[in-house]
C-alpha cells in the first residue's frame, strides 16, 4: 500500500501500532482449526430442528398431518405457525422516518399462508438433524397454489393480486426527490443519454450457514442465543420484545462468524422459530441452515431496474441526473431495518461524487413473493454508483471526452468541504481530486490507453473502466434510531488493567473477520501504554460487553474503534494518577510506555505497571488515604456531528472481452480509497479486496434466477456462480488519508466501498471494450450471453 | 435408534489414532469427524462438493469431506487440520496465511490450507497463475484470493529456496 498521509499527526502520545499492518491476534487459532463455530458448539440436552418450508412461491396451507412424523424416530416436537404465535408475538418491519411505508405482520412459522417459497411453515425437532431431516419425508402438508407476484413491473398494476390485501397494494415504499430545475437543465443541455439498467438478486453466500442455538433455562427463565449474527444486543432486544422476557434475562454470545457481509444483521423467522422452540421445550435447539435453506431463506439483495438520465453540456459540465428505480423485496419487510433502505440509498447516493445543481428521483419498493431483499454489503451504492458512473461515461463518449478528464472536472473539489450533495446528504471532507490524480498515476492511465488502442487493431478488445464513489460509514441515530429502531447508534468499550499489567478490552462491535479485534488491540495499546501482545479483546457477549450496535454501516474502525481510544486513554489517566500518588509525584511528570511507567523528562522507568498492578489490587492498605485505582474504565462515542461520516474513492478496471464467445477476462483492478486515517494498512487494503471480489461477483457472475412461476431455479453452489480465485485479478490499493475531524480516531469505514465501486468499474470497462462495436450492456450480472446478445452475434 | 441397525464397522486412523466404530452407512465422513470424533476443525459448507470448506487428506490425496462417505474410509489414514497442525506439516503456510491475513472469518481456512498443503508438495514449481487456478477449488468469500495466492507463493518461494541451498551443500532434505 502506498499512502498520502497528509502528515497526520500521532493519535496517541505514542502510536507504535495505530497505523501499522499488525497481524491480528486472532488469526492464528483459525489457521488450526481452532475456532468457535455456532456448529461446533453442543449442549447437553441439546436438540436439532429442521424447517418445513414452503414450496411455492404463494400457498395456501390447507392441512398438516404430523401424525407419522411423531413417530419417526428421534423426534421430539412437531410445531406449527399457531403453536408458536402462542410463544412469539408477530412483528411488522417499517420504520417511521422513511414515511408512508408500510409492511404486514409477519410471524416465526407461516400461518396459513406461505408467501415466498424458503419461508419455514412447520418446524421438526429431532435428536439429531438427520432425524429431523429424516422425519420432513413423513410430515404431510397440503396446500393449494395462489397467484404469485414475480415480476416487479407489474406488481403495482391493477389486474395483479394483492399479496396482503389489508395493505391495499403491493407498495412497501415510495419517494420522490426533485431540486428542481431538472426539466430546463436536460432543456439545455448539448448532451444527454439515457440508460436503463437491470441489477439481478443475488445473495451473500456466507461460507458458514446461518446458525443458531437457543437454551432456554427454565429454572431461571433465561434464554441464551450462541447465534451467528452481527448485531448481538439488537437480537437481545429484539428476543426480549418478541417473547416478553426482561433483556437482563437474555444473553446472545456471538463467536466465530463464519462470514457476514450484512447476511447476519437481520432477524429472520427462522431465529424466533428456533427460540420459541428451545422456550417450548425448555431445552437447547440448534439450527444450521444448509445450503438450499440458505439461498432460499437468507436475504436476497438488489433486484433494481433502474432507469437514469444524464444532461450536460459542451464543455463537460454535468448539469443533471435523473433516475426512476423499481425495485422487488420479497413479500415483507425485513425485520428489524427494513426493506427500503436499499432503495431509499439509490435516490440518496446517485450523482454523490459529483457537483451538478439538478437532481431528480423516483423510487417504488413493491412485494412480490420471492424471498425478502434487505442490507447486503453496499446496500444500494453499488446500484447507485454503477447509474451514475455508467451515465458518465455514456455522456463522455457523447461528448468525445475522456472518461477520467470529464470526472476531475465534474467532482465536488477537495477544498470545497464540507459541503452538501444535491439530494440534501452532508459530506465532511472528502478527497475525490486527490484520488483521481493518484489513480492515474498508479495505472499508467496514457500507457493504458495506448495500448488499448494498438491491440484493438489487432482484434484484441479491452476496455478501461472507471467509478468515482461515496460511501456512508460511521452513521449517526439517523440510520435507524430516528425511525423508532432499537438499534444502538453508539457503542462503548470497557478496558481493564490487570494486576499483571496485562489489559483486557471489552467492546459492542464484535468480529466477524474484518479484524475489528485486532485494530481494537492495536488502539487499546497505543491509548493505554503497552505491548499489544498484553492486550485481550473480548466481542461478542451481550453479559460482558458494553451496549452497542455492532457491525453494520462500516461503523466498526469509526465507531467502535473510537470508544475503544477513548476508554484506553482514560485508562491511562487513571494510571498515571495512581502512579502519581504510589510515588508522590506529580501525575504530569509520568508518562506511560510500553508497560511502563517513565519520568517524562529523563524517559527512565521509574515503575513497571505489573508494580502498579500488584499495589492496586494486593495492596492496596499502602496506598495514601482517599486513594484507590480505578483500573477498569468505560466510554462511549455515537459520531453526532453529521448523520454519515462519508467516505470517498476511485477504481478502475481492465478487462478483456473476447468478442467470439462474451468471455471477460479481469486484467487488474485498481483502487485509491479514503477512509480517513488508515489503522492497519494490511486490513484495509484486504477489506478492500475481498469488497471488490463481492461486488465482482454481482457485476459478472452472481443471480439468484427464478423461473416465471417464481421457482429459484439454481439454489446451490453448483449453479450459482461465485468469484474463485482464477478468475479474480490483482487488485492493487492506495489510500488518502482525509481524517473525520468528528472522531479523536479519525478513522471512517473500509468495509463496504470496494462492493459499491466495482461493479460500475467493470461494467464501464467491458462497455469500453465493446465501444467499436457501438454495443454496451448494462444488466447485472453481465454474462457472456449478455454480451454476445449485444454484439447481435446470438 | 434405527440408524444403529445397519450400522458398519469401520477401522480408520484419524490424525495418526486408530478407531474402530459403527458408522451409519450414509454418514458422510466430515458429519463422522465432526459429530462422532469431535473434530471441528473440518467446517461445512455446501455439503455438495463444491465450496471445498471440508476439503482435508485421506491417504495423502486431498478429498472433499461431504463428498466421501465415512464408510468409504475404512482402512484409510485421515489427516485433518488438527492432524495437520500437530504433525507441523503446514506450518509455514499457516504463518504466512496470518502474516499475509490471507483469512478473515476462517471458515473456508481449514479446507484452504489442506488444498495449499497438497499444492506446494505435488507442484512446488508453481507459477502464481497456476497457484490461482488450483486453488479455484475452493471458496473464500472474504479476501477476494489475492492475499491467499500472496501466501501460497511466499511459502512456495521459501521452500524452493530451502531446497535450492541444500542441494547446495548437499544436505537431503
Amino acid at each position: 500500500m502506498s499512502s498520502n498521509r497528509r502528515n497526520l499527526p500521532p493519535v496517541t502520545g505514542h502510536d507504535r501500532y495505530i497505523g501499522t499492518s499488525a497481524s491480528r491476534p486472532n488469526a492464528a487459532r483459525l489457521t488450526e482449526g481452532r475456532g468457535t463455530y455456532v456448529d461446533d458448539i453442543e449442549l447437553p440436552q441439546m436438540v436439532h430442528v429442521a424447517y418445513w418450508r414452503s414450496p411455492a412461491p404463494h400457498a395456501r396451507i390447507t392441512r398438516i398431518d404430523a401424525d407419522f412424523a411423531r413417530l419417526m424416530p428421534g423426534v421430539v416436537a412437531v410445531v406449527d405457525g399457531a403453536e408458536m404465535a402462542k410463544v412469539c408475538k408477530p412483528w411488522v418491519a417499517t420504520l417511521s422516518h422513511m414515511v408512508g411505508m408500510k409492511s404486514a405482520p409477519q410471524y416465526p412459522l407461516a400461518m396459513g399462508t406461505a408467501r415466498w417459497q424458503g419461508e419455514p411453515v412447520v418446524a421438526v425437532v429431532a435428536q439429531t438433524r438427520a432425524q429431523a431431516e429424516d422425519a420432513l419425508q413423513y410430515l404431510v402438508v397440503e396446500w393449494e397454489p395462489l397467484p404469485a407476484v414475480v415480476d416487479t413491473e407489474t406488481a403495482l398494476d391493477a389486474t395483479t393480486p394483492v399479496i396482503h390485501p389489508e395493505l391495499g397494494d403491493n407498495r412497501c415504499f415510495t419517494r420522490t426527490l426533485d431540486t428542481g430545475g431538472v426539466d430546463e437543465a436536460f432543456a439545455r443541455a448539448d448532451a444527454v443519454a439515457e440508460i436503463t439498467f437491470q441489477f439481478g438478486r443475488h445473495t451473500g453466500v456466507t461460507l458458514e450457514p446461518r446458525c443458531q442455538i437457543s437454551d432456554y433455562n427454565p429454572s431461571e427463565k433465561r434464554l441464551t442465543v450462541y447465534h451467528s449474527q452481527q448485531a448481538p444486543h439488537m437480537m437481545q432486544d429484539l428476543y426480549s420484545r418478541q417473547f416478553d422476557l426482561p433483556e437482563s434475562q437474555i444473553r446472545v454470545v456471538c463467536k466465530d462468524v463464519g462470514g457476514s457481509f450484512g447476511i447476519k444483521v437481520h432477524a429472520y423467522p427462522d431465529d424466533f422459530a428456533t427460540v420459541a422452540l428451545s422456550i417450548m421445550l425448555g431445552r437447547p435447539v440448534k439450527f444450521v441452515a444448509d445450503r438450499l435453506e440458505s439461498f432460499t431463506s437468507d436475504i436476497h439483495a438488489r433486484q433494481h431496474r433502474v432507469t437514469g438520465r444524464i444532461a450536460a453540456a459542451k464543455s463537460g459540465d454535468i448539469l443533471a441526473f435523473e433516475i426512476d428505480d423499481l425495485t422487488g423485496i420479497g413479500p415483507y419487510s425485513m425485520f428489524p431495518r427494513t426493506s427500503a433502505i436499499e432503495g431509499n440509498q439509490v435516490v440518496n447516493l446517485v450523482g454523490g461524487p459529483y457537483r451538478h445543481q439538478q437532481y431528480r428521483a423516483r423510487l417504488n419498493v413493491v412485494f412480490q413473493n420471492k424471498t425478502p431483499t434487505c442490507q447486503y454489503r453496499g446496500v444500494g451504492h453499488p446500484i447507485a454508483c454503477a447509474v451514475t458512473e455508467a451515465l458518465v461515461d455514456a455522456v463522455a463518449n457523447t461528448l468525445e471526452t475522456d472518461p477520467l478528464q470529464l470526472r476531475r472536472q465534474n467532482v465536488i473539489p477537495d477544498d470545497a468541504y464540507p459541503c452538501a450533495g444535491i439530494s440534501g446528504i452532508k459530506f465532511e471532507g472528502l478527497s475525490h481530486q486527490a484520488c483521481l490524480d493518484k489513480i492515474t498515476a498508479m495505472m499508467d492511465y496514457p500507457a493504458l490507453r495506448r495500448e488499448q488502442s494498438e491491440l484493438r487493431q489487432r482484434g484484441v478488445f479491452r476496455g478501461i473502466g472507471f467509478a468515482a464513489l461515496i460511501e456512508l460509514t460511521n452513521p449517526s441515530a439517523a440510520f435507524y434510531g430516528v425511525g423508532g429502531a432499537r438499534i444502538s447508534a453508539q457503542d462503548g468499550a470497557t478496558i481493564r488493567l490487570e494486576p499483571t499489567g496485562a489489559v483486557t478490552v471489552m467492546v459492542g462491535v464484535g468480529e466477524q473477520g474484518q479484524g475489528a479485534e485486532g485494530i481494537f488491540a492495536q488502539i487499546a495499546a497505543d491509548a493505554v501504554g503497552v505491548p499489544m501482545s498484553a492486550v485481550r479483546v473480548v466481542t461478542g457477549d451481550t453479559d460482558v460487553t458494553p451496549y452497542g450496535g455492532g457491525t453494520w454501516a462500516s461503523r466498526g474502525a469509526g465507531i467502535g474503534g473510537e470508544a475503544v481510544l477513548l476508554a484506553g486513554q482514560a485508562l491511562q489517566q487513571n494510571i498515571l494518577a495512581l502512579a502519581a500518588a504510589i510515588l508522590k509525584r506529580d501525575a504530569g511528570t509520568l508518562e506511560l510506555v510500553d508497560a511502563s511507567i517513565i519520568d517524562a523528562t529523563s524517559r527512565e522507568a521509574v515503575m513497571a505497571l505489573s508494580e502498579l498492578g500488584r499495589i492496586a489490587y494486593f495492596r492496596p492498605d499502602t496506598l495514601p488515604p482517599g486513594v484507590a485505582g480505578e483500573l477498569m474504565v468505560t466510554r462511549h462515542y455515537a459520531q453526532r456531528d453529521y448523520p454519515f461520516i462519508f467516505t470517498n474513492g476511485v477504481q478502475a478496471s481492465l478487462v478483456e472481452v473476447d468478442v467470439d464467445t462474451g468471455f471477460v477476462t479481469l486484467l487488474k483492478h485498481w483502487v485509491v480509497e479514503d477512509c480517513g486515517r488508515v489503522i492497519n494498512p494490511m486490513l484495509v487494503d484486504e477489506q478492500m479486496r475481498g469488497a471488490i471480489v463481492q461486488g465482482i461477483g454481482g457485476a459478472l457472475y452472481e443471480e439468484c434466477l427464478y423461473d416465471d412461476d417464481g421457482l429459484l431455479q439454481n439454489g446451490n453452489m453448483a449453479d450459482y456462480l461465485l468469484p474463485m480465485a482464477a478468475e479474480m485479478p490483482d487488485i492493487d490499493v492506495a489510500h488518502i488519508e482525509t481524517p473525520t475531524r468528528s472522531s479523536k480516531l479519525g478513522a471512517k469505514g473500509a468495509g463496504e466501498a470496494g462492493t459499491a465501486g466495482a461493479p460500475a468499474a467493470v461494467m464501464n470497462a467491458i462497455n469500453d471494450a465493446l465501444r467499436p462495436f457501438k454495443a454496451s450492456v448494462y444488466s447485472q450480472p453481465i454474462t457472456p450471453e449478455k454480451i454476445l446478445r449485444a454484439l447481435g452475434k446470438v | 435408534m434405527n440408524a444403529t441397525l445397519d450400522q458398519r464397522l469401520i477401522r480408520i486412523t484419524v490424525n495418526n489414532v486408530v478407531h474402530h466404530v459403527a458408522v451409519s452407512p450414509r454418514q458422510h465422513l466430515v458429519d463422522f469427524l465432526r459429530d462422532e470424533l469431535g473434530l471441528k476443525g473440518s467446517h461445512v459448507g455446501c455439503e455438495h462438493g463444491v465450496c471445498g470448506a471440508c476439503s482435508l487428506l485421506v491417504n495423502g490425496q486431498l478429498v472433499r469431506g461431504c463428498l466421501m462417505l465415512a464408510v468409504q474410509a475404512d482402512g484409510a489414514t485421515v489427516q485433518t487440520i488438527e492432524g495437520i497442525t500437530q504433525s507441523g506439516a503446514a506450518a509455514d503456510l499457516q504463518a504466512a496465511f496470518v502474516a499475509r491475513n490471507a483469512l478473515q472469518c476462517g471458515y473456508c481456512t481449514p479446507g484452504m490450507l489442506a488444498a495449499a498443503l497438497d499444492l506446494v508438495k505435488s507442484r512446488p514449481h508453481a507459477t502464481r497463475a497456476e497457484v490461482r487456478e488450483w486453488m479455484t477449488g475452493n471458496y473464500c468469500r472474504c479476501t477476494g484470493y489475492q492475499a491467499i495466492v500472496d501466501a501460497v507463493c511466499d511459502v512456495l518461494a521459501k521452500r524452493a529456496a530451502k531446497q535450492s541451498a541444500a542441494g547446495q551443500t548437499g544436505v537431503q532434505s
